[in-house]
């Protein structure tokens, strides 16, 4: 069986005998075709390759590393219809003792960055849409194939037909329902319709609704796309307050958890940086929300979130600047990129140290304790107080953070001092929190047009926050490799331009920032922000 | 895309054998390939199963009123297929003739194929006409089977002299012995002394035997059913050499991933 044929030009998919009988055979007696097996079945190890936040599947792509028994594994993209997009051919893993065992690429280990994966088409194609996110393995299978011609009267084969009995190794144990696809052959499509139509009305067969991937999943009751970063939580207007609240906390500290691993591990940056958005979120329902909690529950809890945020700063700090490095490298122009290479080792250095704490922190017996005492605090929380409802504490709070942006940006002159854009922005993202937290209280499209609003003057107010804190932290950097005498007098040069240019897109941001609140505070923005909140409340 | 055209003026001499192995074994390389049967006997469409009928006939062909890619049906093997045989190819000469610049005419019909197909096998009728001379300007290579009479080394003459005589691009010829009896001392010594006299003459000779006989009742190439024959060696020498002596670049694709 060869990887390609059996990925491309399907015509058609069953599933057969719905997994109750492990070795079918399929006949086509009446029909005026008959069947004809291939004498050995062929083996096929299967690998479903995704991000964690399965941005492939979510574009419509699958990315399959397939393995013929003694073969080369094989990684193709799919499209939607099962089109081929770009594949690569992937040498054997190294034998042990020295010697690649077969031409092409050597197999990359999974999970692994992008940058794995040899220069082509298929790197070209996955990089736009999988970033800096590493890809995994969210399915593996063994699939034992069996090919058949489909013949015509005079022995012709007019047709292609492949079952594949797949038994799924992870995310669970299982066997899948067989499948059989059909492939047309070229001149003969009607006849292949024909055949497919008979196949469709035959006992037991059924058209295959889900792809290779989702059946795989299938076996553990999982489907694609069940993990993102957003809140997933359905409120309603009326329930209490205290619940919502619960039911809030509870998906962002299920989000939290489910990147504890990823991050631990090291598998990409955005683990981390999705563990901590998830504390921050966490930390901000408790300060504009946690009064409707039970007693004690918020003096208990918020140090302990405090700390967890904490332990998670420096290794995100460094994230920032080494995901921002080949940029500001390639901004320079006094100096050269190769200048910068002292720095880099030093960020390098002082993360890989940051982050052995950052583990050590989230293996602690403090998190785990943490983790237990707070589910069992928001399960309790979760039947508490029925007043207020949800609706009126979402327009109350959410009233109130609008205003402090209202009036705090409208405070805000020329001549203000840095620490009132960086206080407004806090106040910004408190706002855009209890946006989101109550998010589905509202109609979704008035919704979306509010946080957009808002998120046009974050993001002026992120860039002149981001911008002053890695200027004030590359002089910093600078100060502790001359103390060391970590870098030559080229490296702090080069770094002192970086340290220019990130001052003066940090101006670039204060010149906008006029420009963007004056938009948000226009009338018809402020009207439409309190028609959204106000007609859930009423 | 390279044209082959196995191609004599006498017929049974193994034109149709030499096309139908030397297109699956191209096709097993990795090349993608089409056989066009343009003899009206169909034996290769017959040898591949396929039926010999393509609608609008040959007219509609050589017209260009139907689609010289819808006629095209997959052979039971990969990168393989067959541009099959219609009764009406009779007159394929008389079509030809009431076309514009009928001598190359075949060649135009194949042209916007060339980005689905890295190599053309034409198995032609036997007969010397306007389907020829077509043929003769369309291929970069003639394959010629000969027997080894001193009649059919007469012929091979008459061809080079007459593909001379052709304007524009002219075909490279590639002559081979087929159809040999080794039992006859002429047959022994003409495919011995000539190749090496000639150099458009192949070293390898494809012998007479059975199982070459026996495609027609496997429906299949020897290549295919019987792959370690001296049948099917032969064929794939002769390949090798056809292939060397044109130039024929290696194909683009490896043929263990198709």
């Amino acid at each position: 069986m060869r990887v390609r044929s059996y990925l491309q030009s399907i015509l058609r998919q069953f599933v057969l005998g719905g997994g109750s009988d492990p070795d079918p055979v399929l006949e086509l007696p009446g029909s005026a075709f008959a069947l004809s097996y291939a004498p050995r079945s062929a083996t096929l190890r299967r690998v479903w390759l995704d991000t964690f936040d399965w941005r492939l599947y979510r574009a419509g792509l699958t990315l399959e590393q397939a393995t013929r028994s003694g073969g080369r594994a094989e990684l193709v993209l799919t499209g939607r219809d099962g089109e081929v997009i770009a594949e690569d051919h992937l040498a054997r893993r190294q034998r042990p003792g020295g010697g690649e065992a077969g031409a092409g690429p050597a197999r990359p280990a999974w999970p692994g960055l992008l940058d794995a994966l040899p220069l082509g088409p298929l790197r070209d194609h996955l990089g736009p849409v999988v970033g800096v996110r590493a890809l995994l393995p969210v399915a593996r299978a063994v699939s034992v194939l069996r090919d058949m011609r489909v013949l015509n009267s005079d022995d012709k084969t007019i047709a292609r037909a492949c079952l594949d009995r797949m038994s799924v190794t992870y995310p669970e144990a299982g066997t899948a329902p067989p499948r059989l696809s059909l492939t047309g052959l070229r001149g003969y499509h009607a006849q292949a319709l024909r055949v497919a139509e008979w196949l469709a009305a035959a006992p037991g067969v059924t058209d295959a609704s889900q792809t290779g991937l989702e059946a795989a999943l299938a076996v553990a009751g999982r489907r694609p796309a069940d993990y993102s970063s957003k809140i997933d939580v359905t409120l309603a207007p009326r329930m209490p307050a205290a619940a919502a609240i619960a039911a809030v906390l509870t998906a962002l500290f299920d989000t939290l958890v489910a990147n504890v691993n990823g991050t631990v591990r090291d598998i990409d940056t955005e683990f981390l940086h999705d563990l901590r958005i998830a504390v921050r979120r966490t930390r901000s329902a408790l300060k504009l929300t946690g009064d409707v909690l039970p007693s004690g529950m918020v003096g208990r809890f918020r140090p302990e979130f405090k700390w967890l945020g904490d332990l998670t700063t420096p290794t995100r700090d460094f994230d920032v600047y080494l995901l921002g490095f080949s940029g500001m490298a390639a901004r320079l122009t006094a100096a050269t990129p190769d200048e910068l290479q002292p720095f880099h080792d030093h960020l390098e250095r002082s993360r890989a140290a940051a982050q052995r704490e950052l583990a050590r922190g989230l293996r602690s017996a403090r998190f785990s304790g943490l983790g237990r005492e707070w589910r069992h605090a928001l399960a309790a929380a979760a039947t508490g107080s029925t007043r207020p409802t949800a609706a009126r504490l979402a327009a109350s709070r959410i009233g109130r953070a609008h205003r402090r942006v209202l009036r705090d940006g409208g405070a805000i002159r020329a001549t203000s001092p840095p620490e009132s854009l960086h206080e407004l922005r806090k106040r910004c993202k408190e706002l855009r929190y209890l946006l989101e937290f109550f998010g589905s209280l509202y109609d979704p499209g008035e919704h979306w047009r509010a946080v957009r609003e808002l998120k046009a003057l974050q993001d002026c107010l992120g860039e002149f926050q981001d911008m002053q804190v890695q200027h004030e932290e590359i002089r910093a950097f600078a100060a502790q490799m001359m103390e060391r005498r970590a870098a030559p007098a080229t490296t702090l040069l080069a770094m002192g331009e970086i340290a220019a240019g990130l001052a003066a897109r940090q101006q670039q941001a204060r010149s906008e920032f006029a420009g963007r609140f004056r938009e948000f505070a226009s009338p018809a923005a402020q009207s439409r922000f309190r028609a959204l909140t106000g007609a859930a409340a009423t | 895309m390279r044209i082959f055209a196995t191609y004599n003026i006498k017929g049974g001499v193994g034109k149709t054998a030499t096309a139908v192995n030397l297109s699956y074994l191209a096709a097993q390389d990795g090349y993608r390939v089409l056989l066009w049967d343009l003899d009206a006997q169909a034996a290769a469409s017959f040898l591949f199963r396929i039926r010999p009928r393509v609608k609008g006939g040959g007219k509609a062909l050589i017209r260009g009123t139907r689609s010289i890619d819808g006629a095209i049906k997959a052979t039971d093997f990969d990168n393989l297929d067959l541009l099959p045989a219609d009764f009406t190819y009779r007159n394929l000469d008389l079509l030809l003739d009431a076309a514009k610049k009928p001598a190359s005419r075949l060649g135009s019909l194949l042209a916007p194929l060339s980005s689905q197909y890295d190599v053309v096998f034409l198995d032609c009728p036997p007969g010397i006409s306007l389907l020829s001379e077509s043929v003769l300007h369309a291929a970069d290579a003639l394959l010629v089977p000969l027997i080894p009479t001193t009649l059919s080394v007469r012929t091979l003459d008459q061809l080079t002299e007459f593909i001379g005589r052709l304007d524009g691009t002219r075909p490279a010829i590639l002559a081979f012995f087929s159809m040999i009896d080794r039992r006859k001392r002429l047959h022994r010594e003409i495919s011995q002394q000539l190749p090496a006299q000639r150099a458009d003459v192949a070293a390898t000779a494809i012998p007479s035997l059975s199982l070459i006989e026996q495609m027609s009742v496997q429906r299949a190439p020897v290549t295919a059913f019987a792959p370690r024959s001296t049948a099917a060696r032969r064929y794939a020498e002769l390949w090798r050499e056809a292939r060397e002596r044109t130039g024929l670049p290696a194909p683009a694709r490896d043929p263990r991933i198709q």
